[in-house]
């Protein structure tokens, strides 16, 4: 069943940690997995998906927990926390690209969320080493996700 | 409430310290203080430049901006072709404005649905808008994918488009690969028009400050890619005059940079800009919609740039339609460059402004220095007369009343300030 899970990564690889679900989603197409990547505005993620059961989306987020924790949120159950918002004034980031699928009626049967807590968003290109190890930790668990669902 | 001591403050970009901010301090009923951060310049991409092969400034920049890449690969390139002694011409011309066509599609539709409607219609963001109104919202993200659909043909993919060169593309379109687009953007021109009624029928406030608007004036078209830079109080360059009539100035307790027009101050760019120096620019089609909204050939309230932006929709679904209609595949994707040595700049029209490039290129074709100078960078010091002008007149407005007025006042400008990084965190200190 692995060819019907579809992995977003997004984020911005200039912002260092921001960077860190490309980064993830990369990995997880080294492992044969079908990967999209998505930056910018997200108010059309659901066409990034559109036709698909099963998503999974990465992104790194700030949210005040430990530097290096792997969220895992599931966004059909519950509404995305709004401390994962983004919102800005000229862009709409994954929360609220999540609540306006919802809102239209178009999410997918499954879709799972994972947040990467980072530190560091200042320009630049890395991962500070904490973020870089969760990095690695979250593409493992959302491959054994994708194969084992 | 008019009588108090206020200080607020909007967080635009918390996720970035010292990023994004914005304070406006009240003392005995007159505003005092008004500071903004809203926008850091991109020295990141100018010092990344350097040392790096002319042909990669397309692809460089076009990161600085996840909504408006194609700008910055507009200017880069042109900046590029300036310095190199190229022309690029006809059909290959002609890619670049219909890439520029979807881009402004994207970009100016999701301000107006996904950012800006909601301010006017009550809501606090376009998932509340979308639980009462989702055929509009549908409407808005349809007319979106069509411009992404444009950009992903041109621009090689939707983000970081990667298809485009200094003297043209890497690949052009068969005609019908842009005849199947062609079907999409007849649907996109209804729904255009449809759009600027809407933002019509919206409440706006009475508010016409006297800015300077500047943009590209181009001798047929309205302006894309080229043309002169001139201004609605008589200013009319080449864009090579450029620093000679600009400066960027750095503001204390910032590392924002105020752009000014020399011996005259804030001036303004984007959409309205636009509209107002080229009104008779624009085709048929899009004056009427204008019209019939309500605008006259000048437009001088930054609320109603919401209007403003529809019509450029309007603009832009027309101007890709007739562009397909009479395409010829080009029999190369791009002309030769050769590098030199040499420097040139190019100023383009960003879906938010001006957007000014420049280069000097070492004898190989290196990039010795480049400088660019984004529209919300030049828009800002008018952001910030707009609100300490809007707080003053608004003083008897609670605190969530006032700082949902300045975030308005703030998105009539489109800012550019989540480019890299997003988040919109609202605080306000009553002292």
């Amino acid at each position: 069943m692995t060819a019907s899970v579809l992995v977003i990564g997004t984020g911005n690889a200039l912002r260092r940690d921001d960077g860190a679900g490309l980064e993830a989603a990369r990995e997880v197409r080294r492992a044969g997995i079908e990967v999209r990547e998505a930056y910018g505005d997200l108010s059309g993620l659901a066409d990034l998906w559109a036709g698909r059961q099963r998503v999974i989306v990465v992104d790194a987020v700030r949210t005040g927990a430990v530097v290096g924790t792997v969220h895992r949120l599931d966004a059909v159950a519950k509404p995305l926390p709004a401390i994962f918002s983004r919102r800005s004034t000229h862009a709409i980031g994954i929360a609220e690209a999540v609540e306006l699928v919802r809102a239209l009626g178009r999410l997918p049967r499954s879709l799972v969320v994972y947040g990467i807590e980072g530190s560091d968003f200042a320009q630049g290109e890395g991962l500070t080493p904490e973020v870089a190890r969760a990095t690695k930790e979250a593409a493992d668990r959302i491959v054994q996700e994708a194969r084992h669902a | 409430m008019a009588d108090k001591d206020r200080r607020i403050r909007v967080d635009a970009l918390a996720r970035v310290e010292g990023e994004g901010a914005m304070q406006v301090e009240v003392r005995g009923g007159r505003v005092t203080e008004v500071r903004l951060e809203i926008y850091e310049p991109p020295r990141f991409f100018e010092a990344l430049l350097r040392g790096r092969d002319f042909q990669e400034a397309p692809d460089i920049t076009a990161r600085i901006c996840g909504i408006c890449p194609v700008a910055y690969q507009m200017s880069a390139v042109h900046a590029m072709e300036d310095a190199l002694g190229v022309v690029v011409d006809g059909a290959l011309r002609d890619l670049r404005r219909l890439l520029y066509c979807g881009e402004w599609i994207e970009s100016q539709v999701l301000h107006i649905y996904m950012l800006h409607a909601p301010d006017f219609l009550g809501y606090q963001d376009a998932i509340a808008l979308a639980k009462d109104h989702p055929a509009i919202v549908e409407r808005g993200l349809g007319l979106k994918k069509t411009g992404n659909a444009l950009v992903s043909l041109l621009g090689g993919r939707e983000i970081h488009p990667i298809n485009v060169r200094v003297g043209g593309f890497y690949r052009v379109p068969e005609q019908c690969e842009l005849n199947t687009i062609a079907d999409k953007l007849k649907r996109a021109l209804d729904a255009a028009l449809q759009t600027v009624r809407w933002v019509a029928s919206f409440e706006f406030p009475d508010f016409e400050p006297d800015y300077e608007f500047v943009s590209l004036r181009h001798p047929q078209e309205y302006p894309f890619n080229e043309g002169r830079f001139v201004s609605s109080k008589g200013l009319d360059i080449d864009v090579h005059g450029y620093r000679e009539h600009f400066i960027e100035e750095h503001v204390p307790h910032s590392n924002a940079l105020h752009s000014v027009i020399k011996g005259r101050g804030a001036y303004l760019v984007g959409p309205m800009a636009r509209y107002n120096l080229n009104f008779d620019r624009l085709p048929a089609i899009a004056r009427q919609a204008a019209l019939d909204a309500g605008l006259g050939p000048v437009c001088r309230n930054p609320f109603k740039s919401i209007i403003v932006r529809a019509v450029e929709v309007v603009f832009a679904c027309d101007e890709a339609l007739r562009i397909i209609e009479r395409y010829e595949k080009p029999p190369r994707p791009a002309v030769t460059v050769v590098p030199r040595a040499g420097e040139g700049c190019a100023i383009t029209e960003a879906p938010r402004g001006s957007l000014y490039h420049r280069y000097r290129l070492d004898d190989s074709g290196t990039i010795a220095e480049a400088a660019i100078i984004p529209p919300t960078s030049q828009n800002q010091k008018s952001v910030e007369s707009d609100l300490r002008e809007l707080v003053q007149r608004s003083l008897d407005l609670d605190d969530e009343a006032l700082t949902l007025r300045c975030e308005q006042a703030i998105r009539n400008y489109d800012p550019c300030i989540s480019c890299a990084t997003h988040f919109l965190r609202l605080e306000i200190d009553r002292r």
